[in-house]
């Protein structure tokens, strides 16, 4: 109990010491949805945002660091205040814009795929799985399909090797590399849907002035080309760039 | 970690293994066992710590007092373990940073509340947005005993209470007999007796305790089911040096026996300490005790 007490003290302590000089820039990501945002093998934050974050962040002038949290409490805990910019593969959705501001989209409107493990599968009147709190579920949901939700998009892809849900839809990039190693098992039905107004950065509705500087990163970014590079780099020669 | 680990792919199965078992993310994921510990070194005196204080509130003999520790007692029981952990350290979070927004940013002329916003000075976040994130880590860990301990102790201040009412009222009468105070009678002949009463109660918290432990990933703190479910997904070559299937089942399975090996050795360690608290004292397993002796 002392120690504790203690410990705490000297938490308090150093915290108060540290006086803001300038402001650090706490990103929130996933680090579950390859190849947006995942943990390499080092156990670091790795991926086209994190590559992409620290570029604006170097082009803003800011110091920024990141920060891992789950998808499910991801919006709530940025209101909160436990971080200050979201970059995590989010859609830039009018639900979602009424809670939180977005800056421009760094990543063109989305295909949206459905992926498989047998053709010919029904993903009007089939289960689909997809992620909790994502766009993709809102679409299953009013497509007619049996939607079921899961709180990581692994557990929606092991759906459906399970055979627990007839398709897993979800970005078409994150489907992409699991399609292809899975040795035929996972296939591609239906069609691609767009989905969503990009992917964008979420911020708190009060952090007009940070909003603003992303907005300019952003937009140097897409005038000088390095983020079609990014963008080819991550996602294939093929992708939609700017 | 090792020199042969540049090219995975051209590796037997066992050089395999010793490669993808060292890698950065595995240490995260044998920190967090290392973390589930700690918490349970921190939490459980803490939570016996208030439980003590709880149970003698409860019996005290200052109304209020004991009104104190009845309620709390009975609030603490009385909701559902992972709605008070969901409540409790967002509210216990936001509370403290806004006295201190309230302390160190008088001049502030915005309101704290902005929509669906919790809006405070740079200065009165806790820990400091610019603090490294090691800080921000052993904050959000120290919230989480903190809860724990709260929660624990509730339950352990009911066993504790219940321990010291079934100490005989002879030996306290003995006591009094002898002219010691009350507050003697408390200290030299209650609570040394009590234990053995409370202890199979006791036991049941700590091993209730253990397995709630993953209760941990609610509160977004990287513990070993958060690892376990991470490590464990698919992995692609893309993105890795180590692809492989789904294999949550088998460190979900690791963590099963994890915990299986320590309640084991707990269950070891607590028949032996009630052993120890038994001896010498007026009850059935003292008596066997003292019997199996002569």
């Amino acid at each position: 109990m002392k120690n504790l007490i203690l410990s705490a003290a000297a938490l308090a302590l150093t915290a108060g010491m540290a006086v803001a000089q300038d402001k650090t820039i706490r990103m929130g990501t996933e680090g579950a949805y390859p190849p947006y945002n995942f943990i390499n093998d080092a156990g670091e934050v790795d991926g086209f945002e994190r590559e992409l974050g620290d570029e604006l962040c170097k082009r803003a002038e800011l110091t920024c660091e990141w920060v891992k949290n789950d998808w499910d409490s991801i919006i709530p805990n940025l209101v909160s205040g436990n971080y200050d910019v979201i970059l995590a593969g989010m859609s830039i959705t009018d639900e979602r814009d009424q809670v939180i501001d977005f800056t421009q989209n760094y990543y063109p409107p989305t295909a949206s795929a459905y992926a498989a493990a047998s053709d010919g599968v029904d993903v009007i009147a089939g289960v689909v799985a997809a992620q909790t709190g994502t766009i993709q579920a809102g679409h299953v949901a009013e497509s007619g399909a049996t939607l079921v939700e899961f709180a990581t998009p692994e557990e929606t892809v092991a759906a459906v090797r399970n055979g627990e849900a007839d398709a897993v839809f979800a970005d078409k990039d994150y489907l992409v590399p699991l399609v292809e190693e899975s040795g035929g098992e996972l296939m591609f039905v239906g069609d691609e849907v767009p989905l969503g107004g990009g992917i964008g950065m979420g911020l708190r509705e009060s952090d007009s002035e940070l909003k603003a500087k992303f907005d300019a990163a952003i937009t140097s970014m897409k005038e000088d080309g390095t983020l079609n590079t990014m963008l080819k780099k991550w996602f294939g020669e093929d992708t939609t760039t700017y | 970690m090792f020199s042969y680990c540049s090219d995975p792919d051209t590796l037997g199965t066992a050089a395999w293994f010793s490669c993808y078992l060292t890698t950065g993310v595995h240490m995260s994921f044998y920190l967090a066992f290392l973390k589930v510990l700690l918490l349970l070194a921190i939490t459980a005196p803490v939570a016996l710590g208030f439980g003590f204080l709880g149970a003698m509130a409860a019996r005290s003999r200052i109304a209020p007092l004991r009104w104190l520790g009845k309620i709390y007692i009975a609030i603490v029981r009385g909701v559902p373990d992972i709605a008070f952990f969901l409540f409790f350290v967002i509210a216990l979070d936001q509370a403290i940073e806004y006295v201190r927004h309230r302390v160190l940013c008088p001049d502030w002329d915005q309101p704290v509340r902005q929509g669906s916003d919790f809006v405070v000075c740079q200065a009165a976040k806790m820990p400091l947005g610019n603090a490294p994130q090691y800080i921000h880590e052993a904050y959000g860990f120290f919230l989480a005993v903190f809860t724990f301990a709260i929660v624990f102790g509730a339950f352990a201040a009911n066993v504790l209470y219940g321990g010291m009412r079934a100490v005989p009222n002879a030996q306290l009468e003995t006591a009094e007999a002898y002219g010691m105070t009350h507050r003697q009678t408390f200290w030299r002949i209650l609570v040394p007796q009590m234990w053995v009463f409370a202890l199979p109660g006791l036991s049941n918290l700590w091993m209730v305790l253990i397995k709630a432990t993953p209760l941990l990933f609610l509160l977004g703190i990287e513990d070993v089911v958060y690892w376990a479910r991470e490590l464990g997904g698919t992995k692609t070559s893309k993105f890795t040096d180590y692809p492989h299937g789904d294999w949550r089942m088998w460190y979900f399975l690791f963590l099963l026996i994890f915990y299986l090996g320590f309640t084991r050795i707990s269950e070891l360690v607590l028949e032996r300490l009630m052993k120890r608290l038994t001896r010498g004292q007026a009850t059935a397993g003292g008596e066997a005790q003292r019997k199996a002796a002569a």
